[in-house]
C-alpha cells in the first residue's frame, strides 16, 4: 500500500492494473489527497453538521486505526480518551474560563498523559487480554465520571460552556456559522492526519506493523516491544483526545455517553467497515457508518440492528473493510 | 454493633459475589475450551434474564423460567457457535472477538425491538418473598437462595468435569485438542456442545439476578465488564479462579460501599488494575499467558 509496492505485471489497459496504479498514486499522495476530499465533503453530504461529525469521528477512527490496524492491538477503551480530552476541555473552560486554545491543549494533554498510565498496565497483558483491561479500565473512567458529578454533572453531561468565536490575530472566525466551523476543525484533523503520516513511513512506524505481522519474531529481533505498543497506545490518545476536544466545541456540552463504551463500539465498527491498517479507512468508514445512520433513522429508529448486522457480515465475508476490499482488487496478481 | 454491621455486608458482599461468579463462568469456560472471547457475553446474559421474564410471565412460575430460559438460550448459543463462531475457528483471535462485539451489538437492539426501550421489573418470586433471622440481622431470603443455586452449580459443574467422561474429554480437550483429535475425538462436536452448556449457564445467570437488578436492554454492558474483571483478577479460562475471583470481587466491593457508596463500582475496576500491575497473568493465571 506505501509507494513502494510492486508494480502489477498485468498486461496494459486491464482494468485491474490500472485500478491498482491508482490506488498507488493514492497512498503516495494520501495526505494532501485526504484532505483536499475533506475540503469539499461539507458540500457534497446533505448537511454541514453530518460533515462535522464525519470529521470529528474520522479523526477518532484514525487515532484508533494508529492501535488496532497498524500495531494489531484490539482495544475496546477508547471512548476514555475521545471523552476525556472533551471533558478536560470542556471543565477548563466551564470552570476556569480559560481561553479555546489552552482548554484543547488541556484535554489532549490530559488524553495523553491518561493513555500513558491505562498503557502501562494493558500492555503489560498479551492478546486477547488487551482487548478485555483496555474496555475494564474505560469503563472505570466511565464510573469516575459518574460520580465526579459536581465536576462533570455526573449524568446529565457537561454543560455551560460554548466557544462561540476564534479571535486569531487579523482573523476571527464564527463557530456559530456550521462551514466556519468545519474549516476550523479541519486545520486540527489535516495536523492528526499529517503526523500520522509522518509517524507511520518513520522506522516507529515500520517496528509496530512488524509487532502486528509477528510480535515473537519482532521482539527476537531486538525490538522493545512493550515500549512501542506503549508509545503506540500514547500517540493513538493524544489524537483521539483531539477528537475528543473537537467534540466539545462543537456540541457545547459533553454528554456522559462520550466515556460510554457505545462510544467504543461505534468507533470499532467505522474502523473495521471501512478498513482497518489502511490510511483512508477510517474515514471511508466514518462516512459510510455516519451516512448508512443518516438514511436508516430516517424511517426507523431500530437502525442499530441493521448497522450491527452489516458489521457481522463484514468480519465474517469482508474483513478488510471497504478500503482494504479496493486495495485487493487493485493489486491482486492473479 | 459495628462487628453485625460488617458481618451483614460480608453476605451482601458473598450474594453480589455469586453473581459475579456466575457472569464470569461461561464466559471461562467458553473462553478455556473455545479460545474464543465472547463479547456478547453480557447480551446473552441479558437475553437470559429477559428469557427469564417472558417465561415466569406466561407459566406464572419461577421455577419454569429458571429451567426452561438457559434450555432455550443456550440453544441460541448452540446456533450462535454452528453459523458464526465456527468459521472463524481457523482466523485471528480478534476476528471472533469482533464478531460477537457486532452480534452483541445486533442482540441488545433486538430485545429493544421486541420489549422496548426501558427496563421491565421483574419481582422476587412469591415462595421467596421475605427475609430471614441469620443470628446477626436480617437477611432477605431470596439473596440466600441466589448463595445457595450458585453453590449447587458449582458443585454440579465440579461434578459434571471431574467424575465423568464427558467431563474428562472437555478438560483433555482444553489441554491439547490436537492430540484429542488424533484420538480420534470429534473436536467440533465438542466445541459446539461446550458452547451451548457456556451460554445456558450465562443465561442461568442472568435469570438468577434478574429480581435484583435493573433488567433493561443495557444490562449487559456492566455484566461484560464484570465479567472481564473478575476473570482478569481469577486468570483466564480457570474457572476455579473465576470462582474465587468472584466471591472476593463481591467481598471488596460490599465493604466499600458500606464506608464510601460512591467508590463501590469504581473499586472493582482499581482493584483489578491492583492485580494487573502485580500479577498480569492473574491469581490462577498461567505465567505465558500474563508477562
Amino acid at each position: 500500500m506505501s509507494a513502494g509496492t510492486q508494480q502489477p505485471t498485468l498486461p496494459q489497459g486491464d482494468r485491474r492494473a490500472r485500478l491498482g496504479a491508482l490506488l498507488n498514486a493514492a497512498s503516495r499522495w494520501r495526505v494532501p489527497l485526504t484532505i483536499a476530499v475533506l475540503c469539499i465533503l461539507p458540500w457534497i453530504l446533505p448537511s454541514k453538521a453530518l460533515a462535522v461529525n464525519v470529521l470529528i469521528f474520522g479523526t477518532f477512527a484514525v487515532g484508533y486505526n494508529l492501535l488496532f490496524g497498524y500495531t494489531g492491538l484490539l482495544s475496546f477503551g477508547h471512548a476514555a480518551f475521545f471523552g476525556s480530552g472533551a471533558y478536560l476541555t470542556g471543565m477548563s473552560i466551564a470552570h476556569y474560563g480559560v481561553s479555546w486554545l489552552v482548554a484543547m491543549a488541556i484535554g489532549i494533554a490530559g488524553a495523553s498523559i491518561l493513555a500513558l498510565a491505562m498503557g502501562a498496565l494493558s500492555v503489560r497483558t498479551r492478546g486477547v487480554y488487551f482487548s478485555m483491561v483496555t474496555l475494564a479500565l474505560a469503563q472505570l473512567v466511565y464510573y469516575t465520571a459518574l460520580q465526579a458529578s459536581s465536576w462533570t454533572g455526573g449524568e446529565n453531561g457537561l454543560r455551560g460552556f460554548t466557544v462561540s468565536k476564534i479571535d486569531i490575530p487579523g482573523f476571527q472566525i464564527n463557530l456559530l456559522d456550521p462551514v466556519q466551523k468545519y474549516y476550523f476543525m479541519l486545520v486540527f484533523t489535516a495536523a492528526a492526519l499529517w503526523l500520522l503520516s509522518r509517524i507511520l513511513n518513520s522506522s516507529f512506524g515500520a517496528t509496530i506493523e512488524a509487532i502486528r505481522e509477528n510480535e515473537v519474531r519482532a521482539r527476537a529481533c531486538g525490538y522493545n516491544v512493550d515500549l512501542a505498543k506503549l508509545w503506540s497506545v500514547v500517540v493513538s490518545g493524544s489524537v483521539r483526545g483531539v477528537a475528543g476536544s473537537l467534540s466539545a466545541m462543537h456540541l457545547s456540552i459533553v454528554p456522559l455517553d462520550s466515556l460510554h463504551y457505545h462510544t467504543s463500539s461505534l468507533v470499532v465498527m467505522m474502523t473495521l467497515l471501512g478498513g482497518m491498517g489502511s490510511f483512508f479507512g477510517p474515514f471511508v468508514g466514518a462516512l459510510s457508518f455516519l451516512v448508512m445512520e443518516d438514511v436508516l433513522s430516517l424511517w426507523t429508529t431500530h437502525w442499530q440492528l441493521f448497522v450491527g448486522a452489516v458489521f457481522v457480515l463484514f468480519v465474517l465475508f469482508l474483513p478488510k473493510g471497504v478500503w482494504g476490499t479496493l486495495l485487493d482488487l487493485g493489486t491482486k496478481n492473479d | 454493633m459495628e462487628m453485625q454491621l460488617i458481618g451483614m455486608q460480608l453476605l451482601s458482599g458473598a450474594v453480589l459475589g455469586a453473581i459475579l461468579v456466575m457472569t464470569a463462568l461461561g464466559f471461562t469456560i467458553i473462553f478455556g475450551m473455545l479460545g474464543v472471547v465472547n463479547f456478547a457475553h453480557g447480551a446473552l446474559f441479558m437475553i437470559g434474564a429477559y428469557a427469564g421474564v417472558a417465561i415466569a410471565e406466561q407459566t406464572g412460575s419461577f421455577w419454569w423460567a429458571l429451567l426452561v430460559a438457559p434450555i432455550a438460550v443456550g440453544i441460541i448459543g448452540l446456533l450462535i457457535e454452528r453459523f458464526l463462531i465456527r468459521p472463524l475457528y481457523n482466523r485471528p483471535a480478534d476476528d471472533s472477538i469482533l464478531l460477537t462485539f457486532g452480534l452483541g451489538y445486533v442482540l441488545v437492539e433486538g430485545v429493544r425491538i421486541v420489549f422496548g426501550n426501558d427496563g421491565i421489573p421483574f419481582s422476587t418470586p412469591s415462595a421467596l418473598v421475605g427475609v430471614v433471622n441469620v443470628g446477626i440481622g436480617y437477611f432477605p431470603i431470596y439473596r440466600l437462595f441466589v448463595i445457595a443455586s450458585v453453590v449447587l452449580i458449582l458443585v454440579l459443574l465440579w461434578v459434571g468435569l471431574e467424575k465423568t467422561k464427558f467431563g474428562l474429554i472437555v478438560r483433555a480437550g482444553s489441554r491439547d485438542p490436537q492430540i484429542m483429535r488424533v484420538l480420534g475425538v470429534d473436536m467440533r462436536k465438542l466445541w459446539f456442545i461446550v458452547f451451548g452448556i457456556g451460554v445456558g449457564l450465562t443465561a442461568l445467570g442472568g435469570i438468577l439476578a434478574a429480581p435484583m437488578r435493573n433488567v433493561s436492554p443495557e444490562m449487559g454492558t456492566l455484566v461484560l465488564a464484570e465479567a472481564f474483571v473478575v476473570t482478569v483478577i481469577g486468570g483466564l479460562g480457570s474457572i476455579l479462579g473465576a470462582v474465587i475471583a468472584g466471591v472476593l470481587v463481591g467481598v471488596v466491593v460490599s465493604l466499600v460501599s458500606l464506608f464510601a457508596p460512591e467508590m463501590a463500582t469504581i473499586s472493582m475496576f482499581a482493584l483489578m488494575a491492583l492485580v494487573l500491575l502485580f500479577r498480569p497473568q492473574g491469581l490462577f493465571g498461567k505465567a505465558a499467558a500474563g508477562a
